[in-house]
């Protein structure tokens, strides 16, 4: 215990300041994949066709390990000096958050149930205004879903990230192994099972705080 | 006024859904398209708001051709409801009645107005129901919302998909009943779909019998139970035709043909309705061996006559072989 305390004592500045980089890294990649995923999962309800295409290509993107991914990066992003850092671990925990946030605001707004569609249609709603007015409001929970399923997913990978000098609380857990320093693998380990934690009550807060009970049952 | 013209609908080549129908919906009359499940009558309703296409024919809404005009606007002239209702749960009661009003651009004042006056007419609290969820309501008193709804922007045309299937026996006579006084003071031209055939007899002002795709027989209620043109509407009808008739009727009905009989004032054990109750209940009643004397009292409480089983099995040969032997003497 009194070694712990030590540890805290020394490196308690550095690990919060690695857990506001990481949680920095992971909220900016969110931000862009939400930007791209929900409208383009709004967009797929309306052409099935293509809908088919880009859940399977966002599926095979999940299924990339994440430290091959970000290895993939490397020589991609060299070609403009951005090999390493933060930029190619940015890109790719941003694919990484395709999937689950574009199937979820995706499947969320097919399932709506279809007699209120009908509704919405013999009412004289156009398709903009069933989507904003009635199917979105009714696919929150399901797309919220996917969102929280991606920032967790995200912050655990970018811990890898640190391997490729992106930074984050993976710099503890990397050094922690190479150093052979239990002390520094548990902490880091501990910050990150944290930032979920806290990451997914946010979520779940605004979740419930923006999703009618109603829609929610 | 609903005009169909020779109206064909094909899934296909080979599957013809509605096959050569032609039939008008008079203004402010209920039109009710009855049926077995897989007749086509809620594709020829669809039909109307252009939810589903025309092959062949075409459907005249007062004058105007349904294909010429722009199907967002002439669905926002059409009220629509549906079975499972289709409240939104996401928005209140006033915000889901509204919903057409808004999207033609009302004012807010005009809403709220409009508001008040059509949950009056639903027999529900304005101020007290309209800032609840449909979640919060029983299935009936959402059935009422999604009737007021479609009556929101005070739409000429109303279709109906099976209003009232979902609720239970009792709910569904009483919200009829209701729609049927709304229907008395805005008077509507509606169309209405039931496989239920004591409710097209209660709702219809006409009934359209379809058996795949096509018309077996265009009628008003009493005529179609009393003189059934096809083997088919018969056997829809089923043998208890008849007593389904009665429900046409009243004992004011009876009265007027055939006349009621004398108050036996030495009987004890007696029982009265009203001149207005119709015959089938009273029917019912009789055979139920409910009293040894029932009693007819008109709207003023007085005592004017009673009514027997033998009456109405009389008013009822009289109604249905009479008016056959007048037709074949014609």
């Amino acid at each position: 215990m009194e070694n712990w305390a030590r540890f805290l004592e020394v490196n308690a500045p550095r690990i919060l300041e690695l857990t506001i980089d990481h949680a920095i890294l992971v909220s900016l990649a969110l931000a862009v994949a939400l930007l791209i995923g929900i409208p383009l999962g709004i967009y797929l309800t309306t052409n099935q066709y293509l809908a088919d295409t880009v859940l399977q290509i966002a599926s095979i993107t999940l299924t990339i390990p994440s430290i091959a991914l970000f290895g993939v990066m490397i020589p991609i992003f060299s070609l403009v000096n951005q090999g390493i850092g933060f930029v190619p671990a940015f890109v790719a925990l941003v694919l990484y958050a395709q999937l689950p946030i574009i199937r979820n605001t995706y499947t969320g707004i097919k399932n709506v149930n279809p007699e209120m569609r009908d509704a919405a249609i013999g009412m004289g709603m156009k398709t903009r205004q069933r989507l904003l007015r009635v199917e979105i409001p009714n696919a929150l929970p399901v797309i919220m879903a996917g969102v929280r399923t991606a920032v967790v997913m995200n912050i655990g990978i970018a811990v890898i990230a640190a391997y490729i000098g992106a930074g984050g609380l993976g710099v503890l857990i990397t050094q922690g192994i190479s150093r052979n320093d239990n002390y520094l693998i548990i902490s880091g380990s501990i910050a990150v099972a944290i930032l979920a934690i806290i990451a997914d009550s946010i979520l779940l807060f605004i979740q419930k705080r923006y999703t009618k009970k109603v829609v929610a049952d | 006024m609903i005009s169909f013209n020779h109206v064909t609908k094909k899934f296909g080549e080979n599957i013809t859904a509605i096959d050569d129908v032609d039939f008008t919906v008079e203004e402010g009359k209920i039109v009710v398209l009855l049926g077995p499940s897989g007749c086509g009558k809620t594709t020829l309703l669809r039909m109307v708001n252009r939810l589903e296409s025309i092959t062949e024919g075409e459907i005249i809404i007062n004058g105007e051709n349904s294909k010429d005009m722009d199907p967002i606007e002439l669905r926002r002239k059409i009220g629509y409801v549906i079975q499972s209702n289709g409240l939104f749960p996401n928005m209140t009661i006033e915000e889901n009645v509204m919903i057409v009003p808004d999207l033609l651009g009302w004012s807010k004042k005009d809403k709220r107005e409009r508001f008040e006056y059509l949950m009056k007419l639903s027999g529900l609290d304005a101020k007290d129901y309209g800032k609840r969820y449909p979640h919060e309501l029983s299935g009936g008193q959402q059935q009422r919302i999604g009737v007021v709804r479609a009556l929101a922007a005070d739409p000429p045309v109303m279709l109906m998909d099976e209003p009232f299937g979902a609720l239970d026996p009792i709910i569904r006579e009483k919200i009829q009943d209701e729609f049927l006084q709304i229907q008395r003071e805005v008077k509507k031209t509606i169309l209405f779909v039931s496989h239920d055939i004591d409710e097209a007899i209660k709702m219809a002002d006409k009934i359209v019998l379809l058996r795949d795709g096509k018309i077996m027989q265009f009628d008003t209620p009493s005529e179609m139970l009393a003189h059934p043109k096809q083997e088919f509407v018969s056997q829809f009808f089923g043998k208890d035709r008849a007593i389904k008739g009665l429900s046409l009727h009243t004992v004011e009905n009876l009265r007027e043909v055939i006349g009621l009989g004398p108050v036996d004032d030495s009987v004890q054990d007696t029982k009265t309705i009203n001149v207005h109750q119709d015959l089938r209940n009273t029917l019912s009643m009789l055979l139920n061996q409910e009293a040894d004397q029932v009693i007819v009292k008109d709207d003023a409480g007085e005592n004017i006559g009673t009514i027997t089983i033998d009456l109405v099995q009389k008013y009822l040969h009289f109604e249905i072989k009479g008016k056959v032997s007048a037709s074949q003497e014609g």
